[in-house]
């Protein structure tokens, strides 16, 4: 089987997620990979979103520009994304509404109807849905046209209900129901999805599980044709996950011992620290655990809640995107003056302001590694992909608790709502790290410094409530037992203090934890990058390197302390340096300028607010490797 | 002294101005603790900026000298991970009501377990004087250039309608008095605030020790100061709510209490409130064993390092098998 990429998009509220959860799923049962991208407006009802699922008997790592098959709930959909649909393709579409006008549509905003406009004028397209369903036609697209009103009625009247509004979100089901039976996919998978999804809702389980036969009767009576691209059942012999980068994240954290999460609601953030409260009761070795999760009543009170929580020995963590991360810091400022190993977990989205709040970007590297006052270590990772997020989330709390500082875990919205199969992560190995703590004990007889001078800058830690240990806490400069001290010999002697420890974390992280490196270390030309777009990197250099380009990939995960001995190193002996990133001015090939000396010859840039492709990552390496592109090159992909 | 008291001392010097209210408070705190018989580890005094911002640092409990503004958070992140802590936080009248305005009136909402102390003279003392925000509309004490242009914020009254369980006032200079209610604010189980008044002698040149005393209102018939606080444990007055029902009229009559300012100013317990739920009885009725196993103590990680926590449930949930 050759890979299958299948779009669902529809008017927000209208079960586009679900339909995608339940096709990722049932792919998922039959053996097949799949990396899945979720786009949505800043809306609660009524605006266009889609969900574009990538699926193949392979691992899969990014999306690309393609759409084999488009299922589209409503006419914006279709209008949105025939452009992406491939020759052959095919679109889904409600018969129902071939005679709207497209330009009618309301929700369109008026920079897209622009664009539309010229369509229907200069190709002739035509006015109406049908008319670019014929144009779609001639292009060599399959369209498969679903009377959904009517597979309502029935479904209605077999479940005995009169009111047709109680069945008319199943659209979604029915469009998964038959796009697989289109797909010459196996339904027992289908139903096997369904019934997982809404396990704890039989009466749900029914309508779907009903809503799914009518479409596979429907659409095998009525779409003889045949279609080019089919699914099919992989061998496998592993346990599997479809999982989120929200979901890694928190999972992640109960792994490496959080056990109290705050946050303020924000996207794309929240459905991390939902997913932990739904989840609060853990299950342990050790007997009772659990996670408390508390919604705080702004980002300010979140950071400073979670550092209070850190002193007491509990391992706490906060969450938020670019917004809320700029009200917390103040409070990163007190921890990393205080020491406090405080995790925050930045899911970066489009900026700058409110921005595109649901949207992708790549663009707070600079801001988290400088956000604060003054001078303080902290350290700084970026996660890759959705497995990286989970391992990263859970070490974390071991670089905060062992070099006790504030640790920064930046992800971005491309992560945070992909999906993505993965073979079960494994935890067994996993270790955790709490740094020099003193217990009740070991402090019998001494006379406490929280803050004592030592060769490595760590000091030994007291947990709140320990007897015997006894000590302060300030935002000011302090003096060893934490007083206040504005003498400049002590200043000097601190300052020097928690500084050093960056040293420390540099010298101790196994550069693995650092650095990934892919492909030749020695080839010619370099790719530099950090964040989501790692996976289409890898695809595309796959693809190049089998075409005989000389390539390396070097994805930077520690972005504080940044190890710039090696990346000076690596960098010194490539002849082409590529920076891959999602922000306008190419933040980590400007920090990598400042710490080596080193600038990047070409830049491919994005900030739509969409992830970056496979497809536009490979052409546009691809040209700078042919010696045919711009310094600068911004890509565009994505609606 | 009492050597019990002399374990909540430090040999940090007080730098607060001479004749500062602080010192009382700071007195008070510390005869409070010992009188309840706390041991200094079990305590943590938290505070946010300002001249009572170093109170921690002069009280030999764990002390966490915070941001402006944020006493309320932080002391809410210690008590919710370690609900086995005795938790005091302290501040100024613009810490709380201003800066920290929101955090005053969410704190409500959990009604955690904490003694919340506001060093209440209104003034902005360590930045030199400024109108803070319990001063009222134009007064022009000696460091405003003009009369204060913003009406004053009631503490008591906002910490009533936002879900305080306990309401007082007291005296910076009343020394038992003040003790009296850090102890009854120390043993109530929810969200206490005590609204100290206190003079700045440095900056309020208005609400001075004086004037408290009442030393401007000379009684004709005996010549002595009329004193303008009084106390209302001297009075009819209840501030307890006895059952459920009678929680709005309580409620309504402190509200009305909380009006009398100027000539009479009522110092005492405005309002309790024992049946209204904690935090912490919130969070157990989630999590039962909360209390015994909080953040704090929970194991993470067994006698070989690896991390407690067993991801099977949550694994089982996501799986494509």
């Amino acid at each position: 089987m050759k890979e299958v990429n299948w779009m669902a998009g529809g008017p927000q509220g209208a079960g586009v997620d679900s339909a995608a959860n339940i096709f990722g799923r049932a792919c998922g049962y039959g053996g097949l990979y799949v990396f899945g991208r979720r786009e949505y407006h800043s809306n609660i009802k009524g605006l266009h979103s889609y969900f574009h699922l990538r699926v193949s008997p392979h691992e899969v790592l990014a999306n690309v520009n393609d759409v084999d098959l488009l299922a589209a709930f409503d006419a914006e959909t279709v209008v949105r994304h025939m452009d992406e649909v491939v020759h052959g393709g095919g679109i889904i579409v409600d018969k129902d509404q071939y005679s709207m006008k497209v330009l009618d549509i309301p929700t369109l905003p008026p920079e897209f109807k622009d664009e539309l406009t010229i369509n229907v004028d200069e190709k002739a397209v035509g006015e109406t849905l049908g008319d670019f369903l014929d144009y779609a036609k001639k292009k060599g697209i399959q369209v498969f046209p679903v009377p959904y009103l009517d597979l309502l009625k029935r479904i209605a009247q077999k479940l005995g209900i009169d009111k047709i509004s109680r069945v008319t979100r199943m659209v979604n089901v029915l469009a998964v129901g038959v796009s697989f039976t289109i797909l010459g996919y196996d339904e027992n998978l289908v139903e096997k999805a369904v019934t997982a999804i809404f396990s704890e809702k039989p009466k749900v389980v029914e309508m779907n599980i009903l809503a799914v036969r009518e479409a596979y009767d429907y659409a095998e009576q009525t779409f003889k044709g045949g279609f080019r691209h089919r699914l099919e059942k992989a061998e496998w012999n592993e346990e599997r996950l479809f999982v989120s980068g929200n979901q890694a994240v928190a999972m992640g954290k109960v792994l490496g011992g959080c056990r109290i999460q705050t946050y303020y609601p924000i996207t794309p953030a929240a459905d991390e620290s939902e997913y932990l409260e739904a989840h609060e009761i853990l299950k342990t070795s050790s007997g009772n655990g659990a996670i408390i999760v508390i919604q705080t009543e702004d980002e300010i009170a979140a950071v400073n809640s979670a550092s209070g929580a850190a002193l007491t020995g509990a391992r706490a963590a906060t969450s938020t995107s670019g917004p809320g991360f700029a009200l917390m810091v103040e409070g990163l400022s007190w921890a990393g003056n205080c020491e406090v190993p405080l995790v925050i977990t930045y899911y970066q989205r489009g900026a700058p302001a409110t921005g595109l709040p649901t949207r992708h970007g790549q663009s707070d590297l600079m801001f988290a590694l400088h956000a604060g006052h003054g001078e303080f270590p902290r350290v700084v990772l970026a996660s890759g992909d959705i497995r990286e997020c989970f391992y990263d989330a859970a070490k974390a709390f071991n670089y905060a608790e062992k070099y006790q500082l504030p640790v920064i875990h930046l992800i971005d919205k491309a992560m945070a709502n992909c999906s993505q199969t993965y073979p079960v992560f494994e935890t067994g190995h996993f270790k955790i790290d709490r740094g020099d703590v003193a217990d009740e004990q070991a402090l019998v007889g001494q006379v406490y410094k929280r803050f004592s001078l030592t060769e490595t800058g760590v000091s030994p830690r007291v947990l709140l409530g320990t007897k015997n240990g006894v000590h302060w806490y300030t935002g000011d400069e302090h003096n060893e037992y934490g007083h206040i001290s504005e003498e400049p010999a002590n200043r000097t002697l601190m300052m020097d203090k928690r500084m050093k420890k960056l040293e420390l974390v540099d010298k101790e992280t196994p550069l693995g934890e650092k650095i990934n490196f892919f492909g030749d270390r020695h080839a010619e030309n370099l790719v530099v990058s950090w964040g989501s777009p790692k996976g289409a990197i890898i695809e595309a250099m796959d693809a190049l390197t089998s075409e005989g380009f000389s390539l390396g990939f070097m994805q930077v995960r520690m972005m504080h302390p940044l190890p710039r001995e090696y990346i000076y190193e690596t960098l010194a002996v490539a002849e082409k340096i590529i920076d891959v990133e999602g922000n306008y001015v190419g933040q980590l090939a400007g920090v990598i300028k400042e710490q080596t000396g080193i600038s990047a010859s070409h830049y491919l840039l994005k900030y739509t607010g969409r992830p970056m492709t496979t497809t536009e990552v490979y052409d546009g390496l691809k040209s700078i490797l042919l010696g045919q592109a711009p310094v600068r090159q911004v890509l565009r992909y994505g609606s | 002294m009492d050597p019990e008291v002399s374990h909540f001392k430090t040999d940090v010097f007080v730098d607060w101005c001479p004749g500062c209210g602080n010192f009382g408070i700071l007195n008070a705190l510390q005869t409070a603790f010992a009188e309840l018989g706390l041991e200094p580890h079990q305590v943590v005094m938290v505070s946010g900026i300002g001249c009572s911002g170093k109170e921690p640092h002069y009280m030999g409990v764990y002390g966490v000298h915070t941001l402006h503004g944020r006493v309320l958070p932080f002391a809410t992140g210690i008590k919710i991970a370690n609900p086995q802590l005795e938790v005091v936080a302290v501040g100024g009248d613009g810490d709380g009501l201003g800066i920290g305005a929101g955090h005053f009136v969410n704190a409500g909402r959990r009604n955690l377990h904490i003694t919340y102390i506001i060093h209440d003279n209104g003034v902005y003392g360590l930045t030199k004087g400024q109108a803070s925000p319990t001063l009222r509309l134009g007064l022009k004490t000696k460091a405003l250039a003009k009369p204060n242009m913003n009406d004053a914020v009631n503490p008591i009254a906002l910490a009533l309608v936002t879900g305080y369980t306990f309401v007082a006032r007291s005296y910076a200079y009343d020394f038992r008095h003040l003790k009296d209610i850090i102890k009854a604010a120390i043993r109530h189980k929810g969200l206490a605030l005590i609204d100290c008044l206190q003079p700045c002698p440095t900056y309020n040149d208005i609400n001075t020790k004086e004037w408290y005393a009442g030393e401007d209102r000379i009684d004709s018939k005996t010549g002595k100061p009329q004193p303008r606080l009084y106390k209302l444990e001297g009075t009819d007055y209840d501030p307890v709510v006895h059952d459920l029902n009678e929680d709005f009229q309580k409620k309504m009559a402190a509200l009305d209490k909380a009006r009398e300012w100027g000539d009479r100013i009522p110092i005492g317990v405005f309002y309790r409130n024992d049946f209204q739920s904690t935090f912490t009885e919130r969070i157990s009725e989630r999590i039962p064993f909360y209390q015994e196993n909080p953040p704090a103590k929970q194991r993470i990680s067994d006698e070989n390092g690896f991390s407690t926590a067993e991801l099977q449930e949550f694994f089982n949930e996501l799986k494509t098998t």
